[in-house]
């Protein structure tokens, strides 16, 4: 223990928390595939989310199946089925190959990795979308209907902009979890914080140094992110004379189906 | 303020609700048996019965927020929507059936405010989304009304820090922003504290007086006696007693009327309205 702390190379791990250009763009890569995803994935997870609960069957099938796929297999296997599927679509390449976005071009591996983990998040978040919407009083509805909104209306104005603040935690989550698991996408050859760290370690072999300096960096990350999401609650929550006590319950409490009008 | 319909009339084609042998079954349990109720214009109906009677399932039904088994209900002349295809309305039913419940207010027993939006913005949504009325319009239209049921100063607040009593008369201010030429209530001061029971009532008796068609499921026999033009009693799915208050209050004519009304009646008419 003594010589392993000995060993540790103080000045080397700071040299790394001092970020240079490189670990500076690794980390903005990170921000971004993960913010990205999570916007994507979040949008997915309604569309999912209410096409699971739609009056016509073959919505609802389409929902499950798709809440089934994405669930149901390794991320790590679909960031690697999407990235050599679009090499698939535009012509098999190298990894330094970019997609041309209109106004931007961009790694070719970034955009695989980024719908990859859209596309696996879209799961998740359907299931904690759909737990929020079903958390949302009937009654919600009802008075929506009866003032003259269809029953679309009453989801989109009514229920959705309640369910939002119920699904906050749920969502901080999945955020918190995808700023980690984007690390994944290094794998394909994104040079995002992890792959960064990688590169560090395999000119120096300072395992320990390299690992605890980029865990400091998630840390950091997950940390932002904390604070932001207490604000996100607060606003979104700022009708509410108090606070509440239990959300997890009340996320992961309601489990029928929403009564239907029509 | 109110757009009551000048005839008073009571013959059904005039009839602001005209509801003939409705039928409404949950699973093996029948709710309504063959219910008709006709509401002329101008004219304040209370419903009372037992629980369980299918007072408030047929209040729903009225509005559609509950579909019908069998019979039919028409509202201001026109059918209300039907069940097509498999139980589903088409996107043109859906939407009529839309713009004939815009004309309609209902309160509910729970008020059901939306508790994201000021009590302000719970009055002027309606007339915004639905209407498409301007937000200066919907806001001045909204003072007035929460002037009437006594709680201008109350715009800017939420639902969460009203007492029972004052949500329930927002709610009542947001179903006549849409200008309704139908009224119903559902229970309306049920889950009220008995000492805010009566700021309510005195709403709707106001409201009653100016002349607004109204259809009032109650257990306030102090207010169906004062206020109604006519009492229906309802037990086991089926209206069986029908008139005006004296009538129904003082020489019921079927067994379970009597019944009914010699347990409520107990302890006297229980809370002045």
């Amino acid at each position: 223990m003594g010589t392993l702390l000995a060993a540790f190379d103080t000045s080397y791990f700071l040299e790394r928390l001092s970020p240079d250009q490189l670990l500076w763009d690794a980390l903005w890569t990170t921000v971004y595939i993960s913010v990205v995803a999570m916007v994507v994935g979040t949008l997915i997870g309604v569309l999912v989310a209410t096409g699971g609960m739609s009056r016509h069957a073959p919505f609802r099938l389409l929902a499950g199946l798709y809440t089934w796929v994405f669930r149901g297999t390794p991320v790590l296997l679909q960031i690697t089925f999407w990235y050599y599927g679009s090499n698939l679509l535009f012509g098999f390449e190298l990894i330094p190959r970019t997609v041309d976005l209109g106004f931007a071009t961009v790694h070719g591996a970034i955009v695989a990795g980024t719908i990859a983990l859209a596309l696996n998040e879209g799961a998740y978040m359907g299931e904690i979308v759909r737990a929020g919407i079903l958390a949302v009083d009937d009654g919600q509805t009802e008075a929506a209907l009866v003032v003259g909104l269809t029953e679309d209306q009453a989801l989109r104005s009514i229920v959705l902009p309640q369910a939002a603040r119920l699904i906050v935690p749920g969502l901080g989550n999945e955020f918190n979890n995808m700023l980690k698991t984007s690390s994944l996408v290094s794998v394909i050859g994104v040079t995002e914080l992890f792959a960064d760290a990688q590169r560090a370690y395999s000119s120096t072999f300072q395992y320990v140094e390299v690992f605890a300096a980029v865990a400091v960096w998630y840390l950091a990350l997950t940390t932002i992110w904390m604070l932001v999401q207490v604000q996100l609650e607060r606003r979104l929550g700022r009708h509410e004379r108090r606070e509440d006590e239990s959300m997890a319950a009340r996320i992961f409490g309601a489990g029928q189906r929403r009564k239907t009008y029509s | 303020m109110i757009d009551a319909a000048e005839t008073t009339t009571t013959d059904a084609a005039a009839a602001v609700v005209d509801a003939r042998d409705v039928y409404k079954r949950y699973g093996t349990v029948d709710v309504l048996k063959g219910v008709s109720l006709s509401v002329a214009p101008r004219e304040t109906v209370c419903v009372i019965g037992p629980s369980g009677s299918g007072k408030t399932t047929l209040l729903r039904c009225l509005n559609r927020l509950e579909t019908i088994d069998a019979g039919t209900i028409h509202i201001a002349g026109e059918q209300l929507a039907t069940d097509r295809t498999g139980g589903l309305l088409h996107r043109r039913a859906r939407q009529h059936l839309a713009a004939q419940r815009s004309q309609i207010g209902f309160v509910f027993q729970r008020f059901n405010l939306w508790p994201n939006r000021t009590v302000l913005d719970n009055v002027t949504f309606g007339p915004r989304r639905v209407r498409g009325t301007s937000r200066e319009e919907a806001a001045r239209v909204a003072l007035e009304l929460l002037e009437r049921v006594g709680l201008e100063d109350k715009a800017a607040a939420y639902p969460m820090q009203l007492s029972g009593g004052q949500q329930q008369r927002v709610a009542i201010a947001r179903a006549l922003a849409m200008r309704p030429s139908l009224m119903l209530f559902d229970e309306p001061t049920s889950a009220l504290d008995p000492e805010t029971v009566g700021e309510v009532l005195d709403v709707m008796r106001g409201l009653a007086a100016d002349g607004m068609t109204m259809i009032v499921v109650t257990h306030e026999m102090g207010f169906a006696r004062q206020v109604a033009d006519r009492v229906v009693v309802m037990d086991d799915g089926a209206i069986v007693e029908e008139g005006t208050p004296d009538q129904v209050f003082t020489t019921p004519t079927s067994d379970r009327a009597k019944e009914f009304l010699a347990r409520v009646l107990a302890y006297g008419v229980s809370r002045e309205a």
